[in-house]
């Protein structure tokens, strides 16, 4: 399982005051936090607190002087990507990396898959277009298809699509958590391999009481459909168990007695 | 119409750990020779997928008593040296080619000999005097007795990153503990389970022992008794290695030697048995075909007895190296 680690995002208020006023010393803690609880990569997001390069190059700098784990570029704009990704380059120093991510729209999705080739990154790419986002699996599939067709054709192999089904909150809409599931199983037959499957875990439990029960009850259904990426909140721990759990019952990892501990040394 | 085949090579994202073993004088040793094994990126002998940087490496066993009940097509070439671990071990290197050798305390088993630790120690210092190659040192598999022979053992070898055994599930601290005092390299054994491999490997590191300093024992069958079973615990062991388990990622080991000459179609005369042939050429192919079935499951290193074995081994081992060999 690919994880992913979603708390440097200005959308939380610690990070956005830290961005603000230009203080590492929050970031750089919830980056090391999130490294030491096993996360693959982080996630880079400015959120909505600036739009300025600069703060998003200083984001970045702050990450890759903390710790040595990759990270996924965060951001909906074109041009803030570009400056991400030349920040994360001259930062990263040769680390692998993810762009997060571009829509089915062409607008989007040719600049940002001709983006991912030249920085040698993985790409996100999110069901939706300018219609929106999608209220069924059909439209989900069908979306995730196009993404796929156009990455590959330019050239990005499968193990850099991450197909994000657009998962939705448990409470507002609860239909959608069962077309989620089914769209994963269908992303999953549509090479072979199959692309990543990526969700963005934490909107299930949006506004919810029960966060961490659904976060992780979802995430492990998710997995069976053939989810294998997810960004989320990599310090719940129950959370990281039951993934660890569910790759044995998978049969992608290995038992043993002191599995969790395993995963944990793994990761 | 021309068919393209698809490329269907396999390429795998983790390397299984390489083990070095023995340290010279600068390091603190006396070993005048070195041996490296593991840092596979593929399946054995797998040249067109990934590297295969360091050939599987061949031990040959060494008693600290002379055996009473190895058979005489083995026995006589040992007969002369087997009253001196040191003479024993320099004739498997000198004239048979052994890369290492492999110190079995049988003499202090408490069903034989029962001998002490004291008497362990010597035994080691013998064989470390008397050939420059590396050393593993096997206990006795008698959890107390090899408790209390090991921290001699440890201590009369250190400095010299020996591989000492084995520690199991429920008997790993001592030893561990030693490896780590004393700088050597630990096997952990598991009774033909590859879970339980996998939980030895997080028992020792949860100790603070490093991963790349465990040498895994899965057990070993001989050719007729389970060994198919073995294999396909190694080959499990080893794909789970590659898909990238830093608990199952180290090299194996493979005793050979002691489970084929303990099985009839070995350890049986033409007399016994006219119509299986001759013992000396049946002897020593059982041991080497049951060795070949083990370099294809992932065995790293070998322990051996025969030197016909050795030498058919150390061909087959060439050729399947091919211009992979160093």
């Amino acid at each position: 399982m690919i994880l992913i680690g979603e708390r440097i995002n200005g959308s939380f208020k610690d990070i956005a005051q830290a961005i603000k006023e230009r203080n590492k010393a929050p970031i750089q803690e919830w980056a090391r936090r999130q490294t030491e609880a096993g996360a693959d990569y982080l996630d880079v997001n400015l959120g909505a607190v600036s739009k300025s390069a600069d703060d998003f190059r200083w984001l970045i700098q702050t990450v890759c002087e903390a710790v040595p784990t990759p990270i996924s570029i965060d951001y909906n704009k074109l041009d803030l990507m570009k400056a991400g990704l030349e920040a994360y380059r001259e930062f990263g120093g040769g680390r692998p990396v993810i762009i997060n991510s571009t829509t089915a729209e062409d607008s989007k999705l040719i600049p940002l898959v001709e983006l991912a080739m030249q920085y040698n990154a993985g790409l996100i790419g999110v069901v939706m277009d300018e219609r929106g986002s999608p209220q069924d699996v059909d439209r989900r599939v069908e979306l995730g298809a196009k993404i796929f067709a156009v990455a590959s054709e330019a050239g990005l192999t499968p193990d850099r699509i991450y197909l994000d089904p657009i998962v939705m909150p448990l409470k507002f809409m609860q239909e959608q958590a069962k077309n989620v599931l089914e769209a994963i199983r269908q992303f999953a037959m549509i090479s072979d391999p199959p692309p990543h499957i990526s969700i963005g875990l934490s909107n299930i439990c949006s506004k919810a009481q029960e966060k961490s029960l659904i976060n992780r009850t979802f995430l492990v259904m998710a997995m069976a459909m053939g989810c294998d990426t997810a960004i989320c909140n990599v310090c719940d721990q129950e959370l990281m168990n039951a993934v660890a759990t569910a790759e044995l019952i998978l049969n992608k990892e290995i038992y043993s007695d002191s599995y969790l501990k395993a995963y944990r040394k793994k990761k | 119409m021309p068919v393209t085949l698809p490329d269907v090579k396999k390429t795998w994202p983790n390397a299984i750990n390489t083990v070095t073993l023995g340290a010279t004088r600068d390091e603190g040793g006396t070993r005048t020779k070195k041996v490296t094994v593991g840092g596979a990126t593929a399946l054995p002998f797998h040249h067109f997928e990934g590297a295969m940087p360091y050939p599987p490496a061949i031990a040959m066993e060494v008693w600290d008593v002379a055996p009473q009940d190895w058979p005489d097509v083995l026995a006589e070439h040992f007969r002369d040296v087997w009253h001196d671990p040191g003479l024993w071990a320099k004739k498997c290197v000198e004239q048979y080619g052994a890369d290492l050798i492999c110190l079995r305390l049988a003499g202090c088993d408490p069903v034989k000999e029962n001998r002490g630790p004291q008497e362990a120690a010597q035994a080691v210092k013998r064989v470390l005097e008397s050939v420059g190659v590396p050393l593993i040192v096997w206990g006795t598999g008698n959890d107390d007795k090899d408790n209390e022979i090991f921290p001699a053992v440890a201590e009369a070898a250190a400095g010299e990153n020996c591989l000492l055994g084995t520690i199991t599930e429920d008997n790993y601290k001592t030893l561990v503990a030693l490896c780590t005092a004393y700088k050597h390299k630990v096997i952990t054994e598991s009774p033909c389970d590859v879970n339980i491999a996998k939980q030895v490997n997080i028992l020792a590191t949860d100790m603070g022992f490093k991963p790349e300093d465990i040498v895994i024992y899965p057990t070993s069958a001989a050719l007729g008794y389970g060994l198919e079973y073995v294999y396909s615990v190694m080959e499990r062991a080893r794909l789970a290695a590659l898909r990238g388990d830093k608990m199952l990622s180290q090299p194996m080991i493979c005793d050979i030697g002691i489970e084929v000459w303990g099985v009839k179609e070995a350890k049986a005369s033409e007399r016994e048995l006219p119509e299986w042939g001759e013992q000396k050429e049946r002897g020593p192919l059982w041991e080497a075909t049951t060795a070949y079935v083990y370099l294809l499951a992932g065995a790293d290193i070998l322990v051996l007895r025969h030197p016909k074995a050795v030498a058919s081994v150390r061909e087959t081992i060439t050729q399947l190296m091919g211009d992979g060999l160093r």
